[in-house]
């Protein structure tokens, strides 16, 4: 049957399509975008087929590469923790990857569309396979194919992000380097490379400085590669400075992608008591993240850029995904769980929003809002749905993410990183509410605008429907998500819970 | 690099090189699975070839050996037949990359058929190796700019 073929295809389908796309561009440009989203449309059933599988069958699934048994073969396993993780990032991409041609403007980048594409797919392949390998090195792998095709796509956009691009990639590749030490250290330590395997073989060794250093190793590179607190500091000029369209698929996804490695390195490979009791890292990871929450939340007020802007709140998002990750029980899990997929839309309807509105007026600065609502009603309501979310107002998936999170905080007992969250919570606040006065109650200068220009029933904010039913479906998936929380986190996400953690 | 060097000694060499060169990359791909050697070194020695005539003839000299539409689609190519090297043995009722499925459609057994999987393999790489080197080099030595540099009557890929 194809079905038991899911977890290789979902990786290698979106990898041979972005070749063929390369060479279609060349001769038919029209083909590319019908390509590319039956490929990425393929993507999202194979992963919400294999996460059905999972919640009824109620076993993960292992997929040999090659047909070689796991400890020397890679193995791809998807579970409750991934196969929920890998619906976001297809759903999020699939829409992603319709708002792409609406958003390239410049004549120059869309003669190089095929290319964009090609780009574009390696980059969901990356996030995708990163998400599904069952093996540390496979993971290294796909981590830089994922990187690479950012780095080349960030550096398409508009002036000055090649320079970002650079930055990001001297900041990549060390973490990258970092990440691959630790997988080495481990490698020497245990000879596997598989993460079952490791898991099983690692307890005996936890007293081991050759350990320690890789698993301080590993944090260390995928804190760089998620943009956690000191080593942010490549991630808000080359996430705005991006083509608007390619935000949309790099900021939500790469940095949650990022925390999904997290928590399986520091609860799947390594058992949750060695990061709390043999080698307490979640005391520290906890501090830091406080003071980057902190500090990315004050820049963000500080920034009259809207997309800089939600780049800062990214690394205050990160920031509580770690209080999460460092709670290390129950409820914190359950709450950085479940807001990695929830920031992911949050996320994403948030930047579609900055790039239609940098689009239109040609500016992502604040004034740029201004008398918005009268143009784009259903630009404007999209950007509110998303700030009550990332606010935390409860009908929308961010407060109950973030209700889970300072359950967890208090269980943990880190009054500090609490009050840092709700101190953050509150600055959120005044920061949206300062871009909706202006977006709902200020008025753009007469003539400024030309309200109801073409006026066709099929053309609402005036935008074409590739740009339309993506910002939609986002800031819906936000309100879905919320509703359906309670659903989510009996049927999905208790099980992708470690098992120190059950109960 | 652009300008037409005239010298008859290096041009003479090069001519006689290029042909050996290729051959040479190809005795490097096959003898791989026994020796040192393999896709990617084969791919660079025959990247090299190409380079060679440009750097001994000039730039227009390479290109009109090898387009840059073909370095496009060899580019496409090699990742292409390797993945479908993959994807073959799914038909067969295999695992992703089980080259032993091959037996199928190849003859001589399990064995010769993982032997075949990874000369396919490695012939994919040769190639995608080999344009990407190639396509690296013309990027460099022209700052991006083919058209400019060739002028308008190229047929490149990027001039369209």
């Amino acid at each position: 049957m194809i079905t038991q073929h899911f977890p290789a295809l979902i990786v290698v389908l979106p990898l041979m399509v972005s070749f063929i796309v390369f060479v279609v561009g060349i001769f038919r440009v029209r083909w590319c975008l019908p390509l590319v989203l039956t490929t990425l449309g393929l993507c999202v059933y194979f992963s919400v087929d294999m996460l059905y599988r999972v919640i009824t069958e109620g076993s993960p699934i292992h997929y040999r590469l090659g047909g070689w048994e796991p400890p020397w073969g890679i193995e791809y396993v998807v579970d409750y923790l991934n196969g929920f993780v890998l619906v976001g990032i297809s759903v999020i991409s699939f829409f992603a990857g319709m708002y792409l041609k609406e958003s390239i403007r410049d004549e120059a980048l869309k003669s190089k569309m095929p290319q964009f594409y090609t780009l574009f797919l390696l980059q969901v392949t990356g996030l995708l396979g990163i998400t599904v390998t069952g093996d540390v090195f496979n993971l290294y792998v796909l981590l830089e194919i994922a990187s690479f095709s950012a780095y080349a796509i960030i550096a398409m956009g508009s002036r000055g992000a090649d320079f970002a691009a650079f930055r990001y990639m001297i900041f990549g590749t060390m973490g990258a380097c970092a990440y691959l030490l630790g997988v080495g250290y481990l490698y020497i330590a245990t000879g596997s490379l598989n993460m079952g395997d490791l898991s099983m073989l690692l307890p005996k060794l936890y007293s081991s400085k050759t350990i320690i250093v890789g698993f301080v190793f590993l944090l260390s590179g995928i804190g760089i590669k998620m943009g956690m607190f000191p080593v942010h500091t490549w991630l808000p000029d080359s996430y705005s400075l991006a083509p608007p369209g390619v935000s949309v698929l790099l900021a939500p996804l790469f940095t949650k992608v990022g925390a999904y490695v997290l928590i399986r390195v520091m609860f799947t490979i390594f058992h949750p008591s060695f990061s709390t009791d043999i080698y307490p890292v979640t005391d520290t990871l906890s501090f830091i993240a406080s003071i980057g929450v902190l500090f990315a939340s004050v820049l963000a007020l500080a920034q009259r850029d809207v997309r800089r802007m939600l780049c800062y709140l990214i690394v205050a998002e990160m920031g509580y995904i770690v209080f999460g990750v460092a709670s290390a029980n129950h409820y914190g899990l359950i709450g950085a769980i479940f807001h990695i997929v929830n920031d992911m839309f949050m996320m994403a309807s948030l930047f579609i929003v900055a790039g239609v509105v940098f689009n239109e007026t040609g500016t992502s600065d604040m004034d740029g809002f201004k008398g918005l609502h009268r143009k784009m009603p259903v630009t404007s309501f999209v950007l509110l749905i998303g700030a009550f979310s990332i606010v935390g107002v409860p009908p929308t998936c961010g407060f109950f993410s973030k209700w889970y999170l300072v359950l967890g905080m208090i269980e943990a007992g880190r009054y500090f990183s609490l009050t840092v969250l709700l101190i953050s919570s509150l600055i959120n606040a005044v920061l949206f509410f300062r871009l909706i006065e202006i977006t709902y109650f200020e008025v753009k200068e007469e003539g400024a605008y030309k309200i109801g220009e073409k006026n066709t029933p099929f053309s609402f904010d005036n935008l074409s429907l590739y740009s339309l039913i993506p910002m939609v479906f986002y800031a819906s998936m936000v309100i879905l998500l919320g509703i359906l929380s309670g659903t989510i986190v009996e049927h999905i996400i208790i099980y992708a819970l470690p098992q120190a953690f059950k109960g | 690099m652009v300008r037409d060097v005239e010298d008859v000694i290096i041009k003479t060499i090069a001519r006689i090189m290029v042909p050996i060169m290729q051959v040479y990359s190809l005795y490097v791909y096959v003898h791989g699975h026994i020796s040192p050697g393999g896709g990617f070194q084969g791919g660079c020695i025959m990247a090299a070839s190409f380079i060679l005539l440009a750097v001994a003839f000039n730039l227009g000299e390479a290109k009109r050996r090898l387009k840059e539409k073909a370095i496009a689609v060899f580019c496409s190519l090699g990742v292409f037949i390797y993945a479908w090297t993959g994807v073959v043995p799914l038909f067969f009722g295999g695992n992703f990359l089980d080259y032993s499925k091959w037996s199928h459609i190849l003859p001589g057994g399990e064995v010769m058929a993982r032997y075949y999987g990874m000369a396919f393999i490695e012939l994919g790489v040769q190639i995608a190796v080999m344009a990407v080197m190639v396509s690296i080099f013309l990027d460099l030595v022209t700052a991006g700019r083919h058209e400019e540099v060739l002028g308008k009557d190229d047929d490149g890929f990027y001039s369209r």
